[in-house]
């Protein structure tokens, strides 16, 4: 049994999945919709929080926060589901289909076979869709690839209940009733709202602009504190956490200002495209350092790009993604 | 990044399989989606990680060689577990698992034992057992 599903391809995975769920119910919205209505956008630097061994760095949500906010903002009703045993998760995924109702899930990556294989670490905030089944084999839209794959359901067992950090205990979601008429506009300022309001007012200074200086002060101690390899280590992580599948770019930077620039015409305000280039300088600025990180690990200037100077760097963006806030934080309808 | 600032450096090891959505700026400043293969400094930092890994992985086959520690550790290695993380898929204790890791503790374990570490570490027991395989199995990416 297979549902009549569109697969569409997306940078991110959870944007893709909420954006394709949403379209099977007749809601089209686009991917940097999506993400900037969901309130995707972030920043966390968490040292006590630990992926292979080094402290999280973030550039968006809590994994399954988007398609919970962008669901709840349009009024859409949503049931989820968790377990303990993996039985019961296979038959109520089982159930579920035979209903006729396509499923979000999330999955660990570090077992999923038609990943490649350089991307297999153990990383457990993946989100998939499946869509059917036929005997043995399972359908699965992933945003990430270009064409549908399938799992056999000893495969899908093993990657729902992957273990480590943020284990997904066979959590999966899917859409229980669509209201008669959605409007997107509240949804868009209210997404908007609570981006800037988490960005500059958080008073931790781990989360939000207040993060990427707290990164900054601490990139610069590392070569000290650490010694010369870890801290290479630990700013390949950074990178890898910007530029890893699924961020369109610079740590969803760039499909923020997509999202801008789709904004100003769908509320008709054109000042947000001026954020929106703001936004996309940010994106690009971001590149920059990525570029100056990777020669300063590939020692490829033989010392010339020190720590200091990429947090001199982080600092000038965390400055520039302030100025971008603070405006966005004032809008209304 | 302009559209035509979408980097294509060709992905590390990847051959294509999977490229990246990137979002960019056409020339009259809108944005659109386009695919994108790869981009150097990201790779950089996969490929820094992966020799990371392989690293570790080598130590720890030229400890196994000598006997002092278990295959455990070697495949524990390139699988990049833990000794928690190998705990939670085996149900053991970490106290248990890091003994196990010794040489002379794993040559004790009883078949059944071995069975649910090898289904952990995604081979077959006979895989766990043979040190010639170790030898032999070339830490690298097949591309």
């Amino acid at each position: 049994m297979k549902i009549d599903f569109q697969h569409n391809l997306a940078a991110h995975c959870e944007n893709g999945v909420t954006a394709n769920l949403l379209n099977f119910y007749g809601v089209k919205l686009s991917e940097p919709m999506i993400f900037g209505m969901g309130s995707g956008y972030f920043f966390s630097h968490m040292p006590f929080y630990k992926l292979n061994g080094m402290a999280v760095t973030s550039f968006r949500v809590w994994p399954g926060v988007i398609f919970k906010r962008v669901t709840r903002g349009l009024g859409i009703q949503v049931k989820r589901y968790k377990f303990r045993n993996p039985e019961k998760a296979m038959e109520e995924l089982d159930h579920l289909l035979e209903k006729g109702i396509p499923v979000g899930m999330l999955v660990g990556v570090f077992h999923l076979p038609y990943f490649p294989k350089e991307y297999r670490f153990h990383f457990n905030a993946h989100n998939i869709t499946v869509f059917g089944r036929e005997g043995d084999r399972y359908f699965v839209s992933d945003p990430i690839m270009e064409h549908v794959e399938t799992l056999s359901r000893e495969e899908l067992r093993k990657v729902r209940f992957a273990r480590g950090t943020y284990p997904p205990r066979g959590r999966m979601y899917c859409i229980s009733k669509v209201p008669e008429k959605v409007d997107v506009r509240p949804a868009i300022i209210r997404g908007i709202r609570k981006t800037a309001k988490d960005m500059l007012t958080i008073p931790i200074p781990m989360f939000g602009i207040d993060g990427i200086r707290f990164l900054s002060g601490r990139l610069r101690q590392w070569p000290v504190k650490l010694g010369e390899k870890s801290a290479i280590l630990n700013l390949g992580q950074v990178i890898r956490m910007l530029e890893e599948i699924g961020t369109g770019g610079a740590g969803f930077r760039f499909i923020y200002a997509a999202f801008l620039q789709e904004c100003a015409e769908v509320l008709q305000k054109p000042w947000l495209n001026d954020l929106s280039k703001e936004m996309t300088g940010v994106g690009d600025q971001w590149r920059e350092f990525a570029v100056m990180a990777a020669r300063c690990f590939k020692n490829r200037d033989k010392g010339q790009i020190t720590y200091g100077q990429l947090a001199d760097r982080l600092l000038e963006i965390a400055d520039k993604e302030e100025k971008v806030f603070r405006q966005l934080r004032k809008i209304s309808l | 990044m302009k559209i035509d600032e979408v980097p294509q450096d060709g992905a590390y090891l990847i051959k294509g399989k999977i490229r990246d959505l990137c979002y960019a700026v056409d020339k009259d400043g809108h944005y659109t989606s386009t695919l994108s293969m790869g981009w150097k400094p990201k790779n950089e930092a996969m490929q820094l990680a992966w020799e990371q890994v392989y690293e570790h992985v080598e130590e720890k086959r030229q400890l196994v060689l000598a006997g002092k520690l278990s295959p455990i550790a070697f495949y524990m290695e390139l699988n990049i577990m833990t000794p928690s993380l190998l705990a939670e898929y085996t149900g053991y204790s970490r106290w248990k698992i890091k003994r196990h890791l010794k040489m002379k503790h794993f040559v004790k374990l009883r078949p059944e034992v071995l069975a649910k570490y090898a289904e952990a570490l995604n081979i077959t027991p006979a895989e766990l057992v043979d040190l010639e395989k170790l030898r032999e199995i070339v830490i690298k990416h097949e591309d």
